[in-house]
């Protein structure tokens, strides 16, 4: 006769430990998204009063924002921060991707870990330093450029997208990287073998093999760019008006700290309704995200 | 005697101070399949790979002797790596199609070469995968992802997308290892078929499938060749002691 160990134990299957861990769990959980669903109706509800009251279209696409006459325009600003975003994230994604390509593939190890210990640095400075280096630096560079065109010296459209630029370029770098190593060595060898040269191989195997984690990497430095505030606040001259490369702009998101102290009533509500449409960029931009990985879980398969 | 397509004089290779290759003199004939056969970490691989010079991307990798493919000296300083690969093509162990549709995954070769011409692209994507008899399975969905076919399919259309930079010679590393009997016998076939255009040489741990598919077997152990002769002599009458030993199962 063999021994046969039995797999039923004497006691309950649950212990206690296990069962009060799971309602711990479980509460947690209900709290991350009863808090979510909380904010998102207190947006909705103390941003649409506004639109309530002057009309959605005069809202989102009134010209003039100008609160001491009581005219709520958003569009200058809603059209800046699209701009600067669009604006950065068009720089920044090729550039990035370029990085990380020399980071994954290129550089030497040594040089590679000092680039990214310099990049994940860069990632967590403040963004009111960027601003500051901005105010110091880049406005005053721009200065010229305004001169040779005619225009004021001032904080500009132009310096915004630059300070984004700098600000996204670390996520975009880190999450390209991960990407780019992520992809199997078999298919650049593939590539090699077929008489590809390296770059041809990592530029038209490798990279596009990456591409949802890029992808990704792209959404969140858009995500980052559109909500940024403080640093494009100082860079940007803050005036509400249509968006000129050279001119000052204000961002949606400057708009709210600028006015927040010295608003009140319908002003106050405008500043709310700002923030919500804020909210909603945010929103479609993580649902987009969540789209890309979905996407990319997908293709791996 | 067939012509030599490719030869090897006094090969060594060395991984830092690993002696893989010692010594090796091995011809490979024109339009013949010339088996490698040999015990795990003898070097077989090590040496398919330095027929078409993928030692190159090991830093550790150092080299001397000759590698002469028609009377070239493929490691000669002007040699063009790029053009000499696209000469050699190469077969991998595991397939590893590009993530790609099945159409680029074979267009890739030419395009790399300078091909754009759709119709051109379109006629050696087509001659390519018949090449490689797959096209009846997959010419109705060649922009489908290659990676969505099996894994049979997936090695044959790593076969055509080989041929379809008009190799000379193709080399293959275990190309049925990870293949059900069906698809390595399918393989086997299509090697017959090849090596009517094409000079191949094939790495191989199946006894069986050496002796159905090739002309020439090399022996290897512990990095060097310890016997090259015709298939037929090397299975039969097996000149070495060890040799013996291998094939009829006895170590390795
Ligand atoms: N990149 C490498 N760096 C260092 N040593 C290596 C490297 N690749 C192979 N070797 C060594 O070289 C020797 C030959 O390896 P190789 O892969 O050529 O053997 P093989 O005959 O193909 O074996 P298998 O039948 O298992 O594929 C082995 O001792 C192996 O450990
Ligand atoms: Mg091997």
């Amino acid at each position: 006769m063999t021994n046969k160990t039995s797999i039923l134990s004497g006691r309950r299957t649950k212990s206690l430990v296990e069962r009060i861990m799971n309602i711990i769990f479980l509460v947690c959980g209900l709290a991350s998204v009863v808090s979510v669903v909380f904010m998102t109706v207190y947006m909705v509800v103390s941003g649409g009063a506004i639109i309530a009251e002057t009309g959605v279209f005069r809202f989102l696409l009134g010209h003039v924002w100008n609160p001491g006459g009581s005219e709520f325009g958003i569009l200058p600003m809603i059209l800046s921060s699209v701009l600067a975003t669009l604006g950065a994230v068009l720089i920044a994604l090729p550039v990035g991707v370029l990085i990380a390509v020399f980071l994954a593939k290129l550089s030497p190890g040594k040089l590679a870990t000092a680039m990214r210990a310099f990049i994940d640095l860069l990632a967590g400075i403040p963004s009111v330093i960027y601003g500051l280096l901005g105010a110091l630096l880049l406005v005053p560079a721009i200065f010229k450029l305004q001169a040779a065109a005619g225009l004021p010296n001032s904080g500009s459209l132009l310096a915004a997208i630059v300070i984004l630029v700098i600000m996204i370029l670390p996520t975009i770098i880190s999450v390209s990287e991960t990407a780019i190593r992520s992809v199997p060595k078999q298919y650049e060898e593939a590539a090699l073998a077929l008489g590809s040269t390296r770059l041809q191989a990592i530029f038209k195997v490798t990279v596009p093999a990456a591409k949802s984690g890029i992808v990704a990497g792209m959404v969140l430095g858009t995500g980052r760019a559109i909500g940024e505030a403080m640093a494009v606040m100082m860079v940007s001259g803050n005036a509400a008006i249509m968006p000129e490369l050279l001119r000052p702009v204000r961002l949606l998101t400057a708009a709210i700290p600028i006015e927040w102290a010295y608003s009140s009533g319908l002003h106050r509500q405008a500043l709310y309704g700002i923030g919500l449409v804020l909210f909603v960029f945010i929103m479609v931009i993580n649902l987009l995200l969540r789209q890309v990985m979905k996407k990319g879980g997908a293709q791996d398969e | 005697m067939t012509p030599v397509k490719m030869h090897t004089r006094a090969l060594n290779l060395f991984y830092g101070e690993v002696h893989a290759l010692k010594g090796v003199d091995l011809d490979m004939p024109e339009q013949c399949v010339t088996a490698l056969i040999g015990p795990s970490g003898c070097g077989k691989s090590t040496f398919l790979k330095t027929l078409n010079r993928m030692n190159d991307t090991i830093a550790s990798v150092r080299i001397s002797g000759e590698v002469v493919l028609d009377g070239e000296d493929i490691y000669a300083k002007n040699v063009d790596v790029t053009t000499l690969r696209k000469k050699a093509g190469m077969v991998f162990q595991s397939p590893n199609p590009f993530p790609m549709s099945i159409y680029d995954n074979i267009a890739y070769g030419p395009r790399i070469h300078g091909e754009k011409k759709r119709i051109v692209l379109d006629e050696i994507v087509e001659q390519s995968l018949r090449d490689a008899a797959i096209w009846d399975e997959v010419k109705d969905r060649l922009k489908k992802p290659a990676l969505g076919l099996s894994g049979g399919q997936q090695q044959r259309l790593c076969i055509a997308r080989s041929l379809a930079t008009k190799p000379e010679v193709l080399l293959m590393d275990e190309p049925t290892s990870a293949l059900d009997p069906i698809s390595t016998s399918k393989i086997e076939e299509l090697i017959d078929e090849l090596k009517r255009d094409y000079s191949i040489v094939i790495v191989t741990h199946n006894m069986q499938q050496a002796a159905r598919i090739s002309d020439y077997t090399a022996f290897f152990l512990l990095g060097e060749v310890v016997e090259h002769n015709t298939t037929g002599d090397v299975f039969s009458n097996p000149k070495d002691r060890r040799t013996e030993d291998y094939i009829t199962g006895r170590f390795g």
